[in-house]
């Protein structure tokens, strides 16, 4: 048997040698195990004198102690030093590496027609959907339009051999929208409504006009609507829209469908009204028409016009979308090339007004 | 059109007004200004010079060298104008003046020394005139500035014409001047205007042939004009204006025109017997004074002298009876003719002139007269020997219906929201012209006669002129009665928007616009008929005029024109289609989701796979529910004979799937593969939409069991699936497929059937029992167990 202050000694000396932890477990067993070295101590503790019994037997615990600690001390550093080694082969990733996302995108026009029709529809405005193509009764006549009218002329339309034609304004669909609601109004609740569309206009294309473009026509109608409340909801509406308070006026414009009719200008949001490229130096965008619905529009639509007024407008979607997103050319909008439109990743809008 | 502000304030006395500001509220009152000139900022220190001494210059046959008394000392020139004359008396530039061209100078030329320069008109910016000098007329001492000669100094404003459309009085000056007394709430002069005084037998007889296109014509005959050029204030004007002066009486008749918008007409009057205004009776070649041939048809109004065309009513005077300098006598033509008739003519003649656009917005008839009588005035204050020599003809065929209207005050007060005094109402109507009467809160409006014709007509009609004077900016707004509470989005519409998010966000697809008819053009090159439907009878180009029946083909081309974009890309867009006729004959528009998946290397297999996995995850997102597929025959040609499928959904057909015939996919690409599928988006939309049926997962261990087989051909996966639903195992809690392949002409599949029981975990043995009826099912349509 090994004397118990050799027995350190020897630990020390085949801990030392040990560098895997089966190693350190076979010694483990080795010392600590039930027939180790430390085991055959205590079971040759009967053999001692009863008086250095304690004292042996102290020593043989001190002894036990320090090669269970030193066993768990190395085990931990060999543990660390295997993580460590993990680590080290471990590649550092390159975040900046071009990983291929595989975005989809929105047309621009979904992303600026969501957005306003998200701000009308908080404003108690139900979306209305109706056809592209229509006929001249809806496009015209119930607009108070009628045959040999100049303002026939000043709308090429598209006629369709059915004797259809595909619509030339979003106001094509007042009398259907007037028709719908007009029992409701009776009932006593207001008519709000957007109907947001594609337009054809028979032109010819460049990088400012187009075909086929989106307006989208806007309609209240109550008992007492008033051209103070036109103003107010049009600024109000057109503050939400352009994300800021924005300085409306009004004038006069001449539109068979309204009376009186209105051109609404904004105050240019790019100068504030001092004047630059973008407003002509005159320090105003002309922006919508608008205008109290005519008596004959309301009559058509079955509504009576003693009893109910209402206003209307028309919003440029096309054109807030070049406004928002800093187009220049009308013509990315029906292009169907994807270098363009697959910029359009998100709903969220570009809110900084770009320079022309 | 331009207007002068010298010629407006004729009328109105502006002195003390901001003309700038005021010109600003014309813009928010009336009518849109698009810009501003002030003519003469240009021209500085320019004086009446004398010329004293005149010598040809030694070197050159054009130049002359001058002394020129300028009022307080002589001065040098060197001039080329071919005009100059000793004893003239010029418009100078003194050095340190301007005139259009830029600033003058002391210069030295030619050798010479030069102090100034002696003007053309152009060069003051009057007229285009450059041919020599401008001539002052009259006595004017040398050195008087010339601004205080000529009306030089003016502010012009151009108005949009397109915001004039509906006011007919608004096309000349005077219109514009009762605006600005309204504006400025200052009083309206009257036009002087001469009498038609005449005792004699002569009157030119006038027959109106087409009453029905007419509605007065008067004219009267002046002779004694020996003047031939008009005054320089005059000429100035209608430079200003816009228009070239010619020689007096055409200027004059354009004066009038810009003064108070009423075309005028001067015939030579030796070349007028008998006026006759009526429609040709056959096509006819007529040759206008500008002197184009132009083609007249029987629905073109003419003025004829006897039965010899002179002029086209309402447009342009022929060439044969112009006013040429030496007529003395002339016959003035102050007609008003239909506007609709006059607009179709210079639409099919294709010829606008500044007469045509004023008959097309209907002009008042009553402003005949006020011409004749003004142009009498004129031509008699600038030639003093002119007289009227026939009494005046004055055939008043038709007129418009006297216009009352009669509202009270709290319509006014429920349109506008605001409170506009009566008096303030009364007084801005009156300053339009309007007649007012106001008794117990009821106004009665007579509307004046150059309003009345189709401008003003109807109670709401009165809102804008009490409105717009008063000025909208002056507004107070207030919110409406009722509260704008929001609502939500309706269903149709929300579900377009979650197809389309699940297009983007999920599968990366790129959302596209496109034309609602087919481009012939681009359909070719991929071999795609365009097929017979509905078409636009007036499209510019004739390839383009067909309407889409399907999404599909237009959405293939994009594919095609994208192909730099990338290696493999989808495209998608909700859109129209018109699904040819309804019964009654009109379009039938259907609302489509059309999607093109492309791929440049690709596996045609795995992308027709990409697509019904799209399309399946479309309707389990939105409808909770399962499409079907069912094979058809190709309803194009371009679609492929074996791999197209209508979807079904709930048994209706909601759309179909497809992959290209070789012909097309040939031409789209020779190695890549696409995939197109399109949806009936009112069907989609329209289609039971399931509820989320929740089931608390089993605590229970589930296990699988997997299955290879051999599949014989004919035999779809739908077949094995409704073999084994047959047996309703409440235990299979679903498969998985997880491979598949062919070796040899025989296809192999592994299937991963799941089993699971709520209550307890199932036993082996249970399992077994269950594979084996699976598998004796699947005997039965010919599928077998794979020897391992």
């Amino acid at each position: 048997m090994i004397e118990i202050d050799k027995l350190t000694k020897l630990f020390e000396e085949k801990a030392d040698a040990a560098g895997l932890t089966s190693e350190l477990e076979q010694l483990r067993v080795e010392f600590l195990g039930k027939k180790g070295y430390i085991a055959e101590q205590m079971a040759n503790l009967r053999n001692v004198e009863a008086d250095r019994k304690k004292e042996v037997g102290q020593k043989i615990n001190e002894v036990k102690q320090f090669i269970e600690d030193a066993i768990q001390k190395r085990f931990a550093e060999m543990l660390a030093a295997e993580e460590q080694r993990l680590i080290d082969k471990t590649e550092a990733y390159d975040e900046s590496f071009p990983i291929d996302t595989e975005t989809g995108s929105y047309h621009p026009i979904t992303l600026v027609q969501r957005e306003v029709e998200d701000i009308f529809r908080s404003m108690g405005f139900s979306v209305e959907d109706y056809s592209e193509v229509t006929d001249d009764f809806n496009c015209f006549e119930a607009l108070n339009i009628p045959k040999h009218h100049p303002a026939r002329d000043m709308q090429d339309t598209y006629y369709l051999s059915t004797g259809q034609l595909l619509k030339t304004h979003t106001s094509a669909a007042q009398n259907t929208i007037l028709r719908k609601y007009s029992a409701d109004l009776e009932k006593g609740l207001p008519l709000r409504a957007v109907f947001p569309s594609r337009c054809f206009r028979n032109e010819k294309i460049d990088a400012c006009h187009e075909n086929t473009f989106f307006q989208m026509e806007g309609m209240m109608v109550d008992r007492d609507i008033s051209i103070s409340n036109l103003i107010y909801f049009m600024k109000t509406m057109l503050s939400e829209v352009f994300q800021r308070d924005v300085t409306v006026r009004l004038r006069p414009g001449f539109f068979p469908f309204v009376e009186p009719g209105f051109e609404l200008d904004i105050q240019c949001l790019i100068c504030g009204g001092d004047g630059c490229p973008s407003c002509k130096d005159s320090g105003w965008l002309e922006l919508c028409p608008c205008g109290m619905i005519h008596p004959n529009v309301l009559t058509a639509g079955g509504v009576d016009p003693e009893k109910y007024t209402g206003f209307a407008f028309g919003l440029g979607l096309t054109r807030l979308a070049m406004m928002r997103y800093g187009i220049k050319d009308i013509r990315v909008f029906n292009s169907c090339n994807l270098k363009s439109l697959s910029q359009f990743t998100d709903r969220t809008f570009n809110t900084s007004e770009k320079e022309d | 059109m331009f207007v002068s502000m010298n010629w407006i304030r004729d009328y109105v006395n502006l002195d003390g007004i901001d003309l700038k500001k005021l010109i600003n509220s014309f813009t928010l009152a009336t009518a849109e200004v698009e810009d501003i000139y002030e003519k003469g900022a240009d021209v500085k220190d320019v004086v009446v010079g004398e010329i004293k001494t005149l010598e040809n210059h030694p070197e050159s046959n054009k130049l002359h060298l001058l002394t020129i008394d300028i009022g307080d000392r002589i001065v040098n020139c060197v001039c080329g104008a071919p005009n100059v004359q000793l004893g003239q008396k010029v418009a100078f530039a003194k050095a340190g003046g301007r005139v259009v061209a830029g600033e003058i100078g002391k210069a030295t030329v030619a050798g010479y020394e030069s102090e100034g320069m002696c003007c053309s008109e152009k060069e003051l910016g009057i007229s285009d005139d450059q041919s020599g000098l401008m001539q002052i007329e009259g006595d004017y001492p040398n050195g008087t500035d010339i601004k205080s000669i000529y009306p030089i100094d003016d502010l012009i404003f151009e108005v949009d014409n397109k915001s004039l459309t509906n006011r007919p009085d608004l096309w000349g000056h005077y219109g514009i001047a009762r605006e600005f007394a309204a504006l400025t709430d200052r009083e309206l002069k009257p036009l002087t205007l001469a009498s038609l005084d005449y005792d004699g037998n002569e009157r030119t007889k006038v027959e109106i042939g087409r009453p029905d296109l007419v509605y007065r014509y008067s004219c009267i005959r002046m002779s004694g004009i020996t003047r031939h050029v008009s005054p320089a204030d005059i000429r100035i004007r209608l430079y200003y204006c816009g228009m070239r002066p010619i020689n007096l009486l055409a200027d004059l008749t354009n004066y009038i025109m810009l003064e108070i918008g009423q075309p005028t007409h001067a015939f030579d009057a030796g070349k007028i017997d008998k006026i006759v205004v009526t429609t040709p009776e056959s096509k006819r070649m007529f040759t206008t004074l500008d002197k184009v041939e132009r083609e007249i048809d029987e629905n073109t109004l003419m003025i004829c002298n006897g039965s010899e065309p002179v002029a086209i009513a309402g447009i342009m005077g022929g060439l044969d009876s112009e006013i040429v300098g030496d007529t003395d006598s002339v016959v003035l033509e102050s007609a008003n003719f239909d506007g609709i008739c006059v607009r179709k003519t210079s639409s099919r003649l294709g010829h606008r002139t500044d007469s045509s656009a004023r008959y097309e917005k209907m002009l008042d008839p009553e402003l005949t007269m006020l011409a004749v009588k003004r142009f009498v005035y004129l031509v008699k204050s600038v030639d003093s020997g002119a007289f009227v020599s026939s009494a005046l003809t004055d055939e008043y065929v038709r007129k418009y219906p006297e216009i009352t209207l009669t509202f009270d005050k709290k319509y006014i007060d429920r349109y506008t929201g605001i409170a506009i005094s009566d008096e303030r109402i009364s007084k801005t109507l009156t300053s339009l012209g309007f007649d007012v009467v106001l008794a117990d809160d009821v106004f009665t409006v007579k509307v004046p006669s150059w309003r009345a014709t189709k401008d003003v007509t109807i109670k709401a009609d009165i809102i804008e002129e009490i409105t717009r004077i008063y000025g909208y900016d002056n507004f107070e707004i207030a919110t409406t009665r009722s509260p704008l509470k929001p609502i939500a989005s309706s269903a149709a519409r929300s579900q377009d928007n979650e197809a389309k998010d699940l297009l983007v966000k999920k599968f990366a697809m790129h959302e596209v616009h496109s034309y609602v008819w087919c481009d012939g053009r681009k359909f070719k090159k991929l071999g795609i008929d365009v097929e017979s439907n509905v078409t636009v009878l007036n499209i510019e180009s004739s390839e383009n005029g067909v309407l889409r029946n399907s999404m599909l083909p237009t959405l293939l081309c994009a594919a095609y024109e994208n192909k730099d974009f990338g290696e493999s890309y989808g495209i998608f867009e909700i859109g129209r289609i018109i699904n040819g006729t309804t019964e009654s004959g009109v379009c039938d528009e259907q609302k489509h989701l059309g999607a093109v998946l492309f791929d440049k290397n690709g596996d045609e297999k795995a992308l027709y796979f990409k697509a019904l996995g799209m399309i399946r995850c479309l309707f389990e997102q939105i409808k909770h529910g399962k499409p079907d597929f069912r094979k058809i025959t190709p309803e194009h040609n371009w679609q492929h004979p074996k791999n197209t499928a209508e979807i079904i959904f709930e048994g209706q057909r909601v759309g179909v799937i497809c992959t290209l015939h070789p012909q097309n996919l040939q031409k789209l690409d020779k190695t890549a593969s696409a995939v197109c599928f399109e949806l009936d988006m009112n069907a989609f939309d329209n289609a039971k939409a399931y509820q989320i049926s929740f089931s608390e997962p089993s605590s229970h261990q589930s296990t699988y069991y997997d299955l290879s087989l051999i599949v014989p051909s004919g035999i779809k996966f739908s077949d094995m699936e409704s073999a084994w639903g047959k047996l309703e195992i409440p235990e299979l809690t679903g498969i998985k497929l997880i491979d598949t392949f062919e070796k040899l002409g025989v296809k192999s599949i592994t299937v991963r059937f799941f089993f699971g029981a709520r209550d307890r975990s199932l036993g082996m043995n249970e399992i077994q029992e269950r594979v084996d009826a699976i598998l004796l099912k699947l005997n039965d349509i010919g599928v077998r167990l794979r020897e391992q």
